[in-house]
């Protein structure tokens, strides 16, 4: 195991960080302002991928099918907020976990009707092709550098968003007491329209740029959903702080583990049997850690207050 | 109340007529169908107990269903192959004794799942009981000693006494039995003391807390039990299928069972059969219809959510007393 290969895949550990940051922003918001629980929200990362993708081939441009991935997936939040969401507000978890469960078959089976079944590939763009020296001599490609580039741009924008502007100071009221602010004169039903496009629309990002290093396909939103579940247990849900540093707790867990576990056990048992069994343990690794925070602190990290 | 009554009868008597009729007619598919109907209620009633009775809304119920598979297809891969396992046990092709397997592991996975997740409440719990077997699903495809990935098929289907399993109207018969004394339990422990204190600490836990009933113990103990009748529907699924894979571990498993029991209703005695049957007869009529079934399902279930509340026992049989 060399110093190199170690920081490449700490990079490729922070790179999934970031983007399992642009998940679980858009699932903690909706959340913390609105108390939903959102199984669909895996569809709306599936739905900017497709945009992203469908778009890039059609006019040959990658930062047309982004921009498309955001207008397609915050579009596709407001609808299924407008339809649907709105009216789950006031419902248990047990119905809200159905009814989103529901739009996921729906988005799911919808998508391969438009799509058909065969994954669509997406190309990095020229402008981001080719590699970064690390220091130790490894390559790393420049595109995932990008992506780690744009999730603390956008985690940086969040901040500022929700700290600074009107509309973050209104969404931030919304978490603590919506009839108060509803009683204020805030239209409350278009921000949280507007909180969950725009959480949806986070979601479209991380799909368009992780389309690019994987393939564009049905069903890719949902290990991710679940990855960005565990992600916003860790930090507390309803806390885009807690948000963001167990996505990156996540992110470097998982990948680490994966290159380190399967290493550390040759110490311990043959190398046949180190890989498979490095592996098994690697896959369960995020959740122990999960239960581990979960059994010191049942609301996560940093839980917002309630 | 008496309504409800006949009408669980009707459903237990209809779920037997069905495949007797099919048998006379020579449609063996019909049987498979009602088989399949009978497991999945069977794997719903177990979830039914923390869900509906305790207010537990586990996400993580597809871990106890595929423990059931699992333990079906190793121990009768390894009765098969005579290769033994641990502590020289050489696997089973009976299915009471594999049930029992299934029961004791899926109880004690649940024991240590459940008291982790019952710390938490809400939607926390809804997300960790989803992350658990999430844990247990990569581990069933990277573990590679047992299929991995691809799973593990079941030449012959497990044996029971007296009776010839690979015949469908005899596998039928094992799988009916097990779901009428299971909703039998179910039925003594909704009316026990037991069930009783498991009610009252979904409707409120404060107030079960200050008259001196501890709800941990109560939560856990119903989860457990939960756990166990789940594990039972998982073997005989996997008898059924004479195949297990990791898929039994997905989530889509765990969401396929809350749907089985509010499409039938919450909290109802025969809510998991009633939700059952119309799934699976929905699945295989929407399926014959058209290859998109799913997309249709989905629009079932979402308008079931949002108007039709309370299910198919809501709608049949009225409100249910408690609330």
């Amino acid at each position: 195991m060399t110093f190199a290969l170690a920081l490449e895949q700490l990079l490729n550990g922070v790179q999934l960080g970031f983007m399992l940051f642009l998940m679980a922003a858009g699932l903690t918001l909706v959340f913390g302002v609105m108390g939903l629980i959102n199984l669909a929200h895996g569809s709306l990362y599936m739905v900017g991928a497709f945009a992203c993708a469908a778009v890039a081939a059609a006019t040959g441009s990658f930062w047309l099918g982004l921009a498309a991935s955001l207008a397609f997936a915050a579009g596709a939040g407001a609808l299924m907020e407008v339809t649907v969401i709105r009216r789950l507000y006031s419902r248990d978890h047990l119905e809200q976990v159905l009814a989103t469960y529901a739009l996921i078959l729906i988005f799911s089976e919808g998508t391969r009707w438009l799509f058909g079944s065969f994954p669509l590939y997406l190309d990095i763009p020229p402008l981001l092709q080719g590699a970064v020296s690390l220091p130790g001599g490894a390559q790393y490609p420049l595109y995932r550098l990008a992506i780690i580039a744009t999730g603390a741009a956008v985690a940086m924008g969040l901040y500022l968003l929700i700290s600074r502007t009107r509309l973050g100071m209104r969404i931030r009221a919304g978490e603590s007491d919506r009839e108060m602010i509803a009683a204020l004169g805030v239209d409350i039903r278009t921000l949280y329209t507007l909180v969950f496009a725009l959480g949806a629309a986070l979601a479209g990002l991380a799909g368009a740029m992780v389309g690019a290093i994987q393939s564009v396909q049905v069903g890719m939103g949902e290990p991710v959903l679940i990855l960005a579940f565990v992600v916003i247990i860790i930090g507390g849900i309803g806390s885009i702080k807690g948000a963001f540093v167990g996505a990156l707790t996540v992110g470097v867990v998982d990948t680490m583990g994966r290159f380190l576990l399967p290493q550390l056990l040759t110490f311990f048992v043959s190398p046949a049997d180190a890989k498979p069994m490095g592996a098994a343990i690697a896959s369960m690794l995020i959740y122990l850690v999960m239960a581990f925070i979960l059994a010191v602190k049942p609301r996560g990290l940093f839980p917002a207050q309630a | 109340m008496k309504r409800e009554v006949s009408i669980n009868a009707a459903m237990a008597l209809a779920l037997l007529a069905v495949p007797i009729i099919a048998l006379q007619m020579g449609q063996t598919f019909t049987i498979t169908l009602a088989t399949r109907i009978a497991i999945l209620a069977l794997a719903a009633t177990g979830l039914n107990l923390a869900l509906g009775l305790g207010g537990l809304v586990s996400f993580g119920h597809a871990a106890f269903f595929g423990i059931g598979g699992y333990a079906a297809g190793i121990l009768s891969a390894h009765a098969l192959s005579g290769e033994p396992m641990i502590f020289g046990f050489e696997g089973s092709q009976a299915m009471l004794t594999i049930w029992l397997v299934a029961a004791v592991i899926a109880g004690l996975v649940g024991l240590g799942i459940g008291a982790v997740s019952l710390r938490t409440s809400g939607v926390y719990f809804i997300m960790i009981t989803l992350a658990f077997a999430q844990m247990i699903f990569y581990f069933a495809i990277s573990w590679p000693a047992y299929g991995g990935e691809d799973g593990l098929s079941i030449a012959v289907r497990n044996k029971f006494p007296g009776l010839n399993t690979m015949r469908p109207m005899e596998f039928f018969l094992v799988a009916y039995g097990l779901l009428m004394l299971t909703l039998g339990l179910f039925g003594l422990i909704r009316s026990s003391r037991f069930g009783a204190a498991l009610q009252a600490v979904r409707q409120n836990d404060v107030r079960v807390a200050s008259i001196g009933i501890k709800p941990f113990p109560i939560r856990l103990t119903a989860f457990v039990l939960s756990a166990m009748i789940t594990a039972l529907a998982g073997a005989l699924y996997a008898d059924l299928n004479r195949f297990v894979s990791p898929s039994m571990f997905s989530w889509h498993m765990s969401g396929e069972l809350i749907v089985l029991i509010i499409l039938g209703g919450t909290g109802r005695l025969f809510g998991p059969l009633a939700g059952a049957a119309l799934y699976v007869i929905l699945e295989f009529v929407l399926g014959g219809i058209t290859e998109r079934w799913q997309f249709f399902l989905g629009l079932i279930l979402l308008a079931v959510v949002l108007f039709a509340r309370g299910g198919v026992m809501g709608l049949l049989a009225g409100k249910a007393r408690h609330g």
